[in-house]
């Protein structure tokens, strides 16, 4: 771990070495260093262990039946009863429904700041994209409440219900009506668009501008048009840094909980229907950890932390592999 | 020439037309879209100044909350107790992280130093709630009371990677030479960390330790039930109280740490969702100041960031 | 010489600017059609800069401007009605790195046709087999044409990206410094496959070293920078003729290694 300079024998060896070392200080710096980076090391490992355990009477009272879509109980605090279902559920279809917006919006951004934009432009517009990723998440929730909510997601879930609601495969997933204040999942999933956004474009912008001007001038050389040459080389070159940008939004949407608590409703009913109130896991904790009945109902929400945190654990693990990926296929040029 | 022909056979003309067709469409579509994206920025911009604007004033900042249903009234509760939370997450994230950047630029490929990366990533990806369940079962159940210091200590670890990371990012870029020059000259390797090191990614460090503070600051979900909320918090009254009962100075600092505190993203939470109209219209204002706040600190942050990189070419 | 001499471009007059930067000066030559034509001169004189005037290259530079006229079989390419992306089609290029796309051998070379909407199999294969063949590189790869581009030596790696060109039948190929990043025997490869590919294109090449000129090239332009740093034409001729009887005082002290 450290390089340690060989003791020059003509002055007494290590012990002299050792006292030298004390009275530099630098074995105590080295010292310190080490604790702050074990230090943080532990800490993950202390909020793991301290949620994993404190989650235990839900895990042993519910089992996997806890996260299981099919299991009979509901989420009821008042006979002690809990599945996460409903707000698993509300936290995959909004952040899906989130990234299956977002994600194409982002990389045409992407493209258009890194291909198209002349550079004056571009700067103000990667400011934009800054500035939008720092706005506080509170405040996109009371904008989403008293703003977004009635003047975009009532009327468009309206038409949602009025159209797909009447597809009989689909009615499952768009039947309405939408509550006349917008609390819903589809506000929840529109709201995690704006914000998750400026991540997966900030992300996928420096992906394609760090692709050498070679493989742009080599497509284009072939007769390639610029959307060809975007289309065809670049995306693919970058596909890995993209996936690792659409990743890191997945991970903000899943993760996100003011703006999503602020506009999803709040309930553990409506049904599979993206129209009607709901939860995510987020959003279940920070609506009811701080007034849980009981004990057990406290574990359940802290065994939802877990899940969380299970999931940002896979996510971060799948983003690494990606990078290890790309490194290889670097190294093997 | 030896022509295969198989160019001959095309139209050429329909293909490039067509593909012509497809890269304007496609290229306007990216325009487009960034148009789009730039609306709801303008958008939240503009509501949250009008709004905010229309019901901000000195008052506001100077005043405790009055009750509910009451108009006028401040919320300089939580503007200090924002205050004394952020400064206590600096306080308790930034050293740590200074130091654990220095053993990155110092050993960076030991066992220690890729676990250390994954656990900042992972820290940086933990959703922020998970971290406010983590400072209720360490800090709130012990103390049996919410407070300002598990605020303060959620916030430092939602602040710890962000500090850490830019921190490990500017050392990188500081040139080897400068600090075996500073080693060669016999200094001791923690006075060379310091007093070359640091100075040379000074800028940078800063400015991640100014885009933590941000971050901090508008964060509301590991508060809820680490900080929880406190409409009478007022470290002015704690002091007068403390020297009236001739307190020691520790003992006031332990009051004005240890009893639930506000926070201007708690408070906009809880004013937003409120019945009353007086409410809804200082939430608007406290999301101006926050939202102001967090992005001045942010240009601040990101001005200075580039005209340090142009003052070093 | 297998055919009689014929035009196949045209270079008129050109001076091409950088915003306020004039890079070329005034140039004029003749491509001639199945010749090789070496462009040589000190480096920064805008040898490049003019190779790639030849495709339009220099489009992609913001704040490019060209006066003059280049002509491709008596049409002038920077003629407002001209489609860039024909141009760049009957105009191929090689570069000085080699640059395949992360992408199998088989889709780099497959690339470009399919662009024009070749999807049938069994043609794509008949492409791939003759531009890979045309770039000496068909016997080295043919086991492993599902191997990524990526992982041939860097000579192969240029083969292939001669092999991406030709394969959309451009009239004319232009090499930018092909084998500058090459070692002596790869360097040797790619020389005796620009001579072979003579046969079916028109080269031009862009090149530092004045032997490979001599080797490889029918004719040769040197180009030196005036004394407003822009490139200029100092002398154009049959590469035999320019190489043993230079005509201008300039062109003898480069050859002959005086400076540069």
């Amino acid at each position: 771990m450290r390089k340690a300079s060989t003791p020059p024998q003509t002055d007494g060896g290590w012990r002299a070495a050792l006292t030298r070392r004390l009275e530099h200080g630098d074995l105590i710096w080295r010292f310190a260093l080490s604790l702050a980076a074990i230090a943080t090391v532990a800490l993950i490992i202390w909020i793991a262990w301290s949620i994993w355990v404190d989650s235990a009477p839900s895990r042993q009272a519910f089992g996997l039946k806890f996260i299981s879509p099919w299991a009979k109980q509901s989420w009821n605090p008042v006979l002690d009863k809990f599945n996460a279902w409903p707000a698993i559920y509300g936290s995959l279809v909004t952040a899906f429904l989130a990234l299956l917006i977002a994600v194409p919006f982002s990389l045409a951004i992407a493209i258009f700041l890194s291909e198209l934009a002349p550079p004056r432009l571009r700067g103000v517009l990667n400011y934009m994209v800054e500035m939008l990723a720092a706005v506080p998440s509170v405040v996109y929730g009371l904008w989403g409440i008293y703003v977004f909510l009635p003047l975009v997601v009532v009327p468009l879930g309206n038409l949602l219900a009025a159209t797909l609601g009447k597809v009989p495969a689909l009615a499952i997933f768009f039947r309405g009506p939408i509550p006349a204040s917008g609390l819903s999942r589809l506000g929840a999933a529109l709201i995690l668009v704006i914000m998750i956004t400026p991540t997966i474009t900030a992300v996928s912008r420096d992906v394609l501008l760090a692709i050498p001007r070679s493989q742009r001038e080599a497509s284009l050389a072939l007769g390639a048009t610029q959307w060809e040459t975007v289309w065809k080389v670049l995306i693919p070159y970058g596909l890995s840094g993209i996936l690792g940008a659409v990743i890191l939004g997945l991970g903000r949407a899943i993760g996100e909980t003011m703006a999503v608590t602020m506009v999803i409703g709040n309930t553990t009913g409506g049904g599979y229907s993206i129209l009607r109130p709901g939860y995510t896991m987020a959003s279940i904790i920070a609506n009811e950890f701080a007034e849980a009945v009981s004990d057990m109902h406290a574990s359940a929400l802290i065994e939802i932390g877990v899940v969380l945190f299970a999931i940002t654990l896979l996510l971060n693990a799948f983003a690494r592999w990606l990078v290890w990926r790309v490194n290889r296929r670097t190294v093997g040029r | 020439m030896n022509r295969s022909g198989l160019f001959a056979q095309i139209d050429l003309r329909r293909v490039y037309r067509r593909r012509k067709i497809v890269n304007t469409v496609m290229l306007s579509l990216t325009g487009l879209a960034t148009l789009l994206a730039v609306i709801p920025l303008v958008w939240i911009t503009v509501y949250v100044l009008i709004k905010g604007g229309a019901s901000i004033n000195l008052d506001f900042f100077i005043h405790l909350p009055r009750p509910m249903g009451t108009p006028g009234g401040g919320v300089l509760q939580a503007i200090e107790g924002s205050f004394v939370m952020v400064v206590l997450a600096s306080l308790f994230s930034i050293p740590p992280a200074l130091l654990a950047a220095f053993y990155l630029a110092h050993s960076p490929n030991t066992p220690l130093a890729n676990a250390l990366r994954f656990s900042t990533d992972l820290l940086s990806g933990v959703p922020s709630i998970v971290i406010g369940l983590f400072g209720y079962a360490i800090i709130v159940v012990y103390q049996k009371h919410y407070s300002a210091l598990a605020g303060g200590v959620v916030l430092a670890i939602i602040m710890l990677p962000v500090v850490l990371r830019s921190a490990e990012e500017m050392l990188k870029l500081v040139p080897k030479e400068l600090r075996e020059g500073a080693l060669a000259l016999g200094s001791p390797e923690w006075r060379a960390a310091i007093s070359v090191l640091l100075p040379a990614a000074a800028e940078g460090i800063v400015t991640g330790i100014m885009l933590a503070i941000a971050r901090a600051t508008g964060e509301t979900a590991p508060l809820l039930f680490t900080a929880l909320g406190n409409d009478n918090y007022e470290i002015g009254n704690i002091i007068r109280q403390g020297i009236h009962y001739h307190q020691s100075l520790g003992q006031i600092i332990g009051n004005i740490v240890s009893q639930p505190t506000d926070a201007l993203p708690l408070t906009l939470w809880k004013y937003a969702q409120q019945p009353y109209p007086e409410r809804v219209q200082q939430a608007w204002a406290v999301a101006l100041v926050l939202m102001l706040f967090v992005l001045l600190l942010n240009i601040v942050a990101r001005l200075w960031l580039a005209s340090a990189k142009r003052h070093r070419r | 010489m297998p055919e009689p001499l014929a035009t196949k471009m045209e270079v008129q007059n050109i001076s091409v600017f950088y915003k306020d930067f004039k890079a070329l000066n005034d140039i004029s030559l003749p491509i001639y059609a199945n010749r090789i034509t070496a462009i040589i001169g000190p480096s920064g004189c805008g040898k490049s800069t003019l190779l790639r005037s030849l495709n339009r290259m220099n489009d992609l530079v913001p704040g490019h401007r060209l006066e003059g006229k280049v002509l491709l079989d008596g049409e002038d390419i920077y003629a407002p009605n001209v489609d860039v992306v024909d141009v760049r089609r009957r105009v191929g290029m090689v570069f000085q790195r080699p640059n395949p796309f992360p992408m199998s051998i088989y889709d780099n070379v497959a690339f470009g046709p399919r662009l024009y909407g070749i999807k049938s199999k069994a043609v794509l294969d008949e492409i791939v087999e003759k531009s890979l063949r045309g770039a000496a590189l068909w016997d080295d790869v043919k086991d492993k044409l599902k191997q990524s581009g990526m992982a041939l030596s860097g000579g192969q790696q240029q083969r292939l990206c001669i092999a991406r060109a030709i394969a959309i039948e451009p009239e004319v190929l232009l090499m930018d410094e092909p084998a500058s990043a090459l070692d002596p025997v790869a360097t040797l490869r790619i020389e005796e496959l620009a001579i072979r590919l003579k046969e079916n294109f028109t080269i031009v090449i862009v090149t530092h070293n004045m032997q490979q000129a001599a080797r490889i090239s029918d004719f040769t332009a040197f180009l030196m920078m005036n004394e407003e740093r822009a490139g200029e034409l100092v002398e154009f001729g049959d590469t035999s003729t320019l190489f043993t009887r230079p005509k201008d005082q300039r062109t003898e002290d480069y050859i002959t290694g005086r400076f540069g």
